[in-house]
């Protein structure tokens, strides 16, 4: 047993591979003899994947020696780089197309998911600009929260907020994604661009859009992959001084 | 060789991720601004031209596509990587913020998304 965990923890990516290959494999199996395809496959594991992240702590179940490897293959090293090679299978010209559509996304996704995040934060009796600002910048990424949190000076206990929020945020839109698709017409590369322009949260655009239709990723993660820069940009200025403004 | 579309995509990737850096720089957020859409635009252009000289075979896109395909693992092995411990102890305000953020702007998705399709009908 303990040679196993040695060579286990030794060559932690190679493990991973296989841990992942099983997953999909289960999932595959579940698509298609449980939910008779009505749950698309790579939803279902992307479920299970969520599940077992709550077996870790901080970085999920990488956090168990054994599936550290995890992390690895996980990581947004990988996770960049393969989701450039989509790229390939692009349509620039559909990409030109939607550009106008994708850049206006893009500034009203950063605007509402900060408006959102600050009506909530006000409602639950956050006063100081702040705190608003850096729960109203964790409704974008969790990533843009702390970076704002810290440039304003908020405490560590609104920055966990934020971060929690962008998580949340994350998580809900991986699932319900695939479920809502149908009726907000993401359907096409065009929409796809739009979509990932509005939500911005990366993991979120590519994890929901894989669990819908594979062929539109690349077009949602294009113009994702610019929300974050753009709500780092934003927040802790302009949206900020907003909110000084305003009074609080 | 397929060892050539990867090393392509690699070079894509690191000069991308290098252009998002020094956007982020020049505009004072030590943050990377679109760095992986650089890197798509980069390699769509790269491999257009390439394909055109004749210099992108079949084999070496093989090695890009290898990849591409592989994504799919790589999120779910991101999802099962993810802090969701702290996303559920964030409390009511994590939970009504990001959910109610994510659900506003998912309806504003069939609204923008007209934007290029009508001047593309009025065009």
């Amino acid at each position: 047993m303990e040679i196993v965990n040695n060579v286990i923890s030794k060559n932690g990516l190679i493990f991973a591979f296989l841990f992942v290959g099983i997953i999909m494999l289960l999932s595959f199996w579940i698509s298609k003899n449980i939910t008779r395809k009505k749950i698309p496959a790579v939803a279902i594991a992307i479920i299970i994947g969520l599940a077992l992240a709550f077996l870790g702590d901080k970085k999920g179940i990488s956090d168990i020696t054994i599936f550290a490897g995890v992390a690895l293959l996980g990581g947004s090293m990988l996770r960049d780089f393969a989701i450039v090679a989509t790229a390939m299978g692009a349509d620039l010209y559909k990409i030109k197309q939607a550009g106008l559509a994708g850049t206006i996304a893009l500034f009203v996704g950063v605007f509402v998911s900060f408006f959102v995040g600050a009506l909530v934060a006000i409602s639950f009796g956050y006063s100081d600009a702040e705190s608003i600002a850096t729960i109203g910048a964790g409704a974008c990424t969790y990533i843009v929260g702390p970076v704002t949190g810290s440039a304003l000076g908020a405490s560590s206990e609104v920055i966990a907020i934020s971060v929690a929020t962008g998580i949340i945020k994350t998580v809900f839109l991986t699932i319900s994604t695939p479920l809502i698709a149908h009726k907000i017409q993401l359907n096409s590369p065009h929409s796809a661009i739009v979509f990932g322009g509005l939500l911005g949260t990366t993991s979120g655009v590519i994890a929901g859009l894989a669990a819908t239709d594979e062929k539109l990723v690349p077009y949602g993660a294009l113009t994702a992959t610019f929300y974050t820069g753009l709500g780092c940009l934003l927040c802790p200025s302009v949206f900020y001084l907003s909110l000084k403004l305003l009074n609080f | 060789m397929k060892i050539y579309g990867v090393a392509l995509l690699a070079g894509c990737f690191l000069l991308g991720k290098i252009l998002g850096n020094i956007l982020g720089q020049l505009i004072n957020i030590n943050n990377d601004i679109g760095g992986v859409g650089f890197a798509m635009f980069l390699l769509m252009f790269s491999s257009i031209y390439l394909r055109n000289k004749g210099w992108l075979v079949k084999e070496s896109e093989k090695g890009i596509l290898f990849w591409s395909s592989i994504y799919i693992p790589i999120v779910v092995a991101m999802a099962a990587t993810l802090n969701v411990k702290a996303a559920v102890s964030g409390g009511f305000v994590a939970i009504f913020a990001g959910i109610g953020a994510t659900m506003v702007c998912l309806v504003f998705v069939p609204v923008i998304a007209k934007i290029g399709r009508r001047n593309e009908s009025g065009s």
